[in-house]
């Protein structure tokens, strides 16, 4: 009897030691995810910070000022990141959806081979890819516009949107046209009634991740962009090489800001139907 | 009833693939006709409805409606309304919205669509559903959603794929009634796909058996309940029992030969068309009657089988035997119980026991 007691009390004392262990690697976890973004955070508002000292030595505003300032550049990257990321959004999503629409519907030969066609851009090292269309871009006059780092971007978010946007049309019940053409609804009429409104969250989804994917791109901005049009990346680089961590730290923070908001919107509008047919 | 007319269809045939689907439909169907196609799943008759809806191009015939070849036609240009069994309905349209759909691609005035809405709600028990969406509704409120969307537009025709087989058993049989009556009441074409016998049975002016996408034997239901044309159609009616037996034409009967169970008898030709050698014979559990041996008179006309009771059942209304006849075994009904290891006769009148010749002899 008493063995068995003090068995018990023995699981009891680990039992209650449990948090030990879980506290710690929960810790652990927390301090690396939130610590650099906390050190960001303080990096915006430190006026005074240097070695040896935990903390700052004196907060104040005046880097977002300089940021802000007509001649900061930090709004010119600012609006020149939002154009190239709302273009690519349209771009991309007018080719992807007839693309998509087509992938999932059509009986099309090497219907695998093409949606995995749309990866390559990927599958290179990018800087190969990059100089190269930098120089293909300054021949025919592209280098340095807006629409030519468009097209860069488009170029490498087209897998997203291609893949998500086939996902979201396969997703549709084909009876569900099929109910409409029966009623009198012609294929563009049906398309427009039943397929897109049924397909938006989707199509939704896959805008987001476009224009995620477009904010953050470094690499193409930089040798097709650089350095007549100027992007938010950009400017990361330059500031946060030059030793000025106020302004990197508030151009990170412009740059984070939206994807929290657009990850939380996509993970309401991505449904699992849809999810669990991308690249198939 | 007029038959050639409204819609025919003549040598309509469809492949998938390699596979041959349907082979040499010809069918005539009367303006208010209610007709069901039925046989068992892979028969074609699926294929046969998207076919007349436009879905499927078929690979020869033709499609005719009013005179007017309808086989190239798309879907949207043929006014024939489909009914889908999964229902179909637009998942981010409310009822109102799903019914009222058709009549605005028509281009009618907004007003006129909402009180043609409503009357549809009315006729259907769809009153005070209008702002629902179809995730809210139960599945008997889909069916009629479905049903009122088909049936706004007021389409010549109405295709009906299995709108039934969704609904509980219990919705179902009342369904039945009230869908024939409103197609009684609108005179509407009907064609509908089943695999109920009963269903078909219950709604039908005129039923068509499909067989691996030929058409098996098409008639009334008393016609092909009755006189099935061949043993497939007998079995797929309700006639399970089936025995091995040999004749021979004899004046205007056919006669039996004695077998294992029975003794030689001459049963009337009354229509079929049979040659001597081996004979299918089938009947349906409740056209035999059962006897004890020594209380059966051998003078009633028909086939009397000797046979020995194996178990009894009774799944309500009537006792179910299997009894054994020579190396066979059958089904039979009776109003009382035989037990097990009785000595029976089962006798099977001449007008219910169904003989097609044995296509291997």
């Amino acid at each position: 009897m008493t063995v068995v007691a003090s068995k018990s009390s023995m699981a009891n004392a680990w039992a209650a030691l449990w948090w030990l262990p879980r506290g710690i690697v929960f810790g652990l976890m927390a301090f690396f995810i939130f610590g650099p973004l906390f050190n960001m955070l303080l990096w915006t508002v430190a006026e005074k910070w240097y070695f040896p000292y935990t903390f700052p030595l004196q907060y104040g505003f005046s880097s977002w000022e300089k940021v802000f300032a007509p001649r900061g550049g930090a709004l010119e990257s600012l609006s020149n990141s939002l154009i190239v990321a709302l273009l690519t959004v349209v771009v991309s999503l007018l080719l992807a959806i007839p693309a998509g629409y087509a992938l999932a519907r059509l009986k099309l030969p090497f219907r695998s081979l093409i949606l995995l066609a749309f990866l390559i851009p990927q599958a290179f090292p990018n800087l190969t890819v990059y100089v190269n269309i930098a120089r293909i871009f300054y021949e025919i006059g592209l280098n340095g516009t807006i629409p030519g780092v468009v097209l860069v971007h488009v170029s490498h978010g087209l897998v997203y949107a291609v893949w998500i946007a086939t996902a979201a049309f396969s997703a549709i019940d084909i009876e569900l046209e099929q109910a409409a053409r029966n009623i009198g609804a012609g294929a563009m009429r049906t398309f427009m009634d039943v397929t897109l409104p049924l397909a938006a969250p989707g199509l939704m989804a896959s805008a987001i991740f476009v224009f995620l994917e477009s904010l953050d791109e470094f690499t193409g901005s930089y040798f097709v962009g650089a350095p007549d049009v100027n992007m938010l990346p950009l400017l990361l680089y330059t500031s946060a090489a030059g030793g000025n961590y106020q302004i990197a730290s508030i151009t990170a923070l412009l740059l984070l800001v939206p994807s929290l908001v657009f990850m939380l919107m996509v993970e309401r509008f991505l449904k699992a139907d849809v999810l669990s047919r991308v690249g198939h | 009833m007029e038959r050639n007319g409204f819609l025919s269809l003549s040598g309509v045939a469809s492949r998938y693939g390699s596979t041959q689907v349907l082979t040499d439909i010809d069918l005539s169907i009367a303006k208010g006709e209610f007709v069901a196609l039925l046989g068992s799943s892979g028969c074609g008759k699926t294929t046969l409805l998207r076919l007349l809806a436009g879905f499927i191009s078929p690979s020869a015939g033709e499609v005719v409606v009013r005179q007017r070849d309808v086989t190239r036609l798309p879907p949207d240009k043929r006014g024939m309304a489909l009914v889908f069994q999964s229902y179909a309905l637009w998942p981010h349209m409310t009822v109102a919205q799903n019914i009222g759909y058709g009549l605005k691609l028509k281009g009618i005035a907004k007003a006129e669509i909402a009180s043609r809405v409503s009357a549809m709600q009315q006729m259907l028990g769809l009153q005070g559903l209008e702002a629902r969406k179809p995730a809210n509704l139960s599945g008997g409120q889909r069916q009629r959603v479905a049903l009122g969307r088909a049936l706004a537009v007021d389409p010549e025709i109405l295709l009906l794929d299995e709108p039934l087989s969704n609904l509980d058993a219990r919705i179902r049989l009342s369904v039945r009634h009230e869908l024939r009556a409103l197609q009684k009441r609108l005179g509407i074409t009907a064609i509908h796909v089943t695999h109920d016998r009963e269903e078909a049975m219950v709604m039908a002016d005129r039923i068509v058996i499909l067989d691996a996408g030929r058409i098996a034997q098409q008639g009334s239901p008393e016609e092909v309940y009755n006189q099935p044309a061949s043993a497939f159609v007998a079995a797929f009616m309700g006639a399970e029992n089936v025995l091995s037996m040999n004749g021979q034409p004899d004046g205007d009967a056919f006669m039996l030969q004695a077998g294992p169970a029975n003794k030689a008898t001459a049963v009337p030709f009354a229509g079929r068309k049979l040659s001597a050698g081996a004979v299918e014979a089938r009947f349906r559990p409740e056209a035999a009657q059962l006897f004890a041996t020594e209380e059966f008179l051998p003078r009633r006309p028909g086939v009397a089988f000797g046979g020995e009771v194996l178990a009894v059942t009774y799944p309500g209304g009537h006792w179910r035997h299997v009894v054994r006849l020579g190396d066979r075994e059958i089904m039979a009904d009776a109003p009382q119980a035989f037990s097990p290891g009785m000595q029976v006769v089962v006798h099977v009148p001449a007008e219910s026991l169904f003989l097609f010749n044995s296509p291997a002899s």
